[in-house]
């Protein structure tokens, strides 16, 4: 499941960019520009791939490591 | 809004209402956030940890609210609304649409490891972790005025900024007085610095993300509210947007405005966040790598609830501008000024002056929310990285005060460049931005590459400096013929993209090639930062 979500994020790269209607300037629900309301759908897409990363590829072993106790002091 | 009222507009607007409300708002706006200052620092618990990050204590929503609040400035608001007015829908996803996902991928992948080595070895600030990372404390020292370098463009343009809309908006209320009988730039940036000041100079980081909390409630609130009301005093969302389709029509799509190789090179301006060194600190704060995740999920929903309404702001006024019925003021070279064009929208838009002074306070609220951050992390870097190492050992009173007096440095030196130097906020912001994100190769390969060196390091930042410098006078400071690169509808292109992308291209290729070839870190330093297997 890690691997479908790092491939729908490079997917998220390719689709942002949409030139298939880059000259169109059509009105969606009469006044969203076609090209505005495209990004705004991506920006929920984004949303909700997002959050499938954080339930299927979430970090968990480097969130073990980190709160398995301090080791303050480096870089002071 | 038919064209037969145009001379009404316009009648309206050479009249210039003079109700001083909107600025009565303003004013108890920033008595609230003296009192939220002054209460979170009540909360301020005297050790250095806790000005500089909060003891790390701040759960999911705040960290939310602080980072999202951070990342949106006067770029967000002024900036894009202006951008969209002269670059027009493209403008979303130039900046917008990409930080959704570009963003969130900063947090997501080099975030949490940032935060996981602050949490187990103490770190307060960005470049400890690069000194211990790559064996080395006078890396600190090259990173330290460059960082500090980048941040001050990046807090011009929120002065710069909040001095264009408050003009704007306070058009007409002190004839006489002032020019334009308008508050000036000078005026607003100092207030605005000194409210600040107050509550990052008592409470710190901590203050900063309370305050950040409230002031992006405020702006995302305010910023829904009136946006309502512009559309509503257009005679509808259809009926405004139908103006720019007929006036303006260029600006509901990027064909000609913006080539697709432009429109892509732009991709690389986010990754900015991923070096941010206030961000950093941001991160910092969270008490649990957990507290991540609602800002992972909801970052790109926020974005979207700002900016499109920014966005259909712009067009709208580019639609009325072309038919005559706004006012933009001009720039001295005679074009509309991008960063009046919210303020104008407003007040002739608007006419509640009770609204108009909520709105206002909103617009302040995103500036003031990333100025903040900035502030605090100048002060800790400049305690942390120069100071620390300088002389050894400095008692946690003294690094408070030190970081404090530092904050105040910087704060006057920015605010008399912002008097100075005005400037497209966007322009001005992408070129901070830029810098940023062509050293953000640094931060990802710390946490992912192994054989990354000190001397790839030194490379890439001396390979930034050097193109960065290079491009940013030739688009801003060399009045003849370019020696890189033309500009297009305002945008400074090289062979047709944005310099980021050859910025971080140098960059890129140094650190890589330069690593390569020289010795790596020693096997401690990798066992210490690469404490899990195949990460």
């Amino acid at each position: 499941m890690k691997k479908v979500v790092y491939g729908l994020i490079i997917l998220l790269a390719v689709i942002h960019q949409d030139v298939w209607w880059w000259d169109n300037g059509e009105l969606v629900f009469g006044f969203m520009p076609l090209g505005l309301f495209y990004h705004a759908l991506y920006s929920c897409m984004a949303a909700g791939v997002w959050a499938m990363a954080v339930k299927w590829a979430w970090p968990s072993d480097i969130e073990q490591w980190a709160e398995s106790g301090d080791e303050a002091g480096g870089g002071q | 809004m038919s064209s037969s009222i145009t001379p009404l507009i316009a009648l309206a607007q050479a009249a210039e209402p003079v109700s001083r409300t909107p600025l009565v708002i303003i004013g108890i706006y920033m008595c609230l956030l003296f009192a939220l200052g002054w209460i979170s620092s009540r909360l301020f618990r005297g050790s250095s940890k806790d000005f500089f990050v909060a003891s790390q204590s701040i759960g999911p929503f705040m960290l939310l609210m602080s980072v999202f609040g951070t990342t949106m400035t006067a770029f967000a608001l002024v900036g894009s609304t202006g951008k969209a007015f002269s670059l027009g829908i493209g403008t979303y996803g130039l900046m917008a649409s990409s930080s959704g996902l570009i963003h969130t991928a900063c947090f997501f992948l080099v975030g949490l490891r940032m935060w996981s080595f602050g949490k187990k070895y103490g770190y307060v600030t960005q470049i400890q972790f690069f000194r211990d990372r790559f064996e080395s404390k006078r890396l600190g020292y090259l990173m330290f005025p460059i960082l500090v370098g980048l941040i001050i463009p990046y807090l011009l343009v929120g002065l710069i900024g909040a001095g264009n809309y408050i003009g704007g908006v306070t058009r007409g209320m002190f004839p006489g007085t002032f020019e334009a009988g308008a508050i000036p730039a000078w005026m607003s940036g100092l207030v605005i610095c000194l409210v600040v000041l107050f509550y990052v100079f008592f409470g710190g980081v901590r203050s900063a993300v309370w305050a950040n909390t409230f002031q992006t409630i405020v702006f995302m609130v305010m910023g829904l509210v009136g946006f309502l009301v512009i559309a509503n005093g257009l005679g509808g969302l259809e009926a405004a947007s139908q103006k720019a389709f007929e006036n303006a029509p260029n600006k509901l799509a990027r064909e000609g405005l913006m080539t697709p190789a432009h429109f892509m090179s732009y991709m690389l301006v986010p990754l900015s966040v991923g070096m941010f060194p206030h961000l950093f600190q941001h991160w910092l704060t969270a008490k649990s790598a957990k507290s991540f995740r609602l800002t992972v999920i909801a970052h790109p929903i926020c974005i979207m609830i700002v900016w499109v309404p920014c966005i259909l702001i712009g067009i709208w006024a580019a639609g009325l501008y072309e038919s005559g019925e706004l006012r933009v003021p001009r720039l001295p070279n005679g074009n509309p000024n991008p960063n009046a064009v919210l303020s104008a929208m407003v007040k002739t838009f608007m006419d509640s002056p009770i609204l108009i002074g909520l709105f206002s306070a909103g617009v302040l609220a995103a500036i003031m929310s990333s100025l903040d951050s900035q502030f605090v992390c100048i002060g800790s870097m400049f305690t942390n990285d120069f100071i620390v190492p300088l002389r050894g050992e400095v008692s946690d009173k003294q690094k408070v005060w030190m970081g404090r007096g530092f904050i105040v440095f910087i704060v006057l030196i920015t605010y008399v460049i912002s008097i100075f130097k005005p400037t497209s906020v966007f322009n001005l912001g992408v070129w901070c931005f830029s810098g940023f994100s062509a050293l953000f190769p640094i931060a990802f390969a710390s946490v992912y590459w192994r054989r990354l060196t000190k001397a790839g390091v030194i490379a890439s930042v001396v390979a930034t400096t050097v193109t960065w410098s290079l491009f940013i006078y030739d688009s801003l400071g060399n009045k003849g013929e370019k020696w890189f690169g033309e500009v297009h509808a305002g945008e400074y292109l090289i062979a047709g993209v944005m310099p980021v992308t050859f910025i971080f291209l140098a960059s890129l290729v140094a650190l890589i090639i330069v690593s390569l070839v020289t010795k790596p870190p020693s096997q401690s330093t990798i066992d210490r930062f690469f404490p899990i297997k195949n990460s």
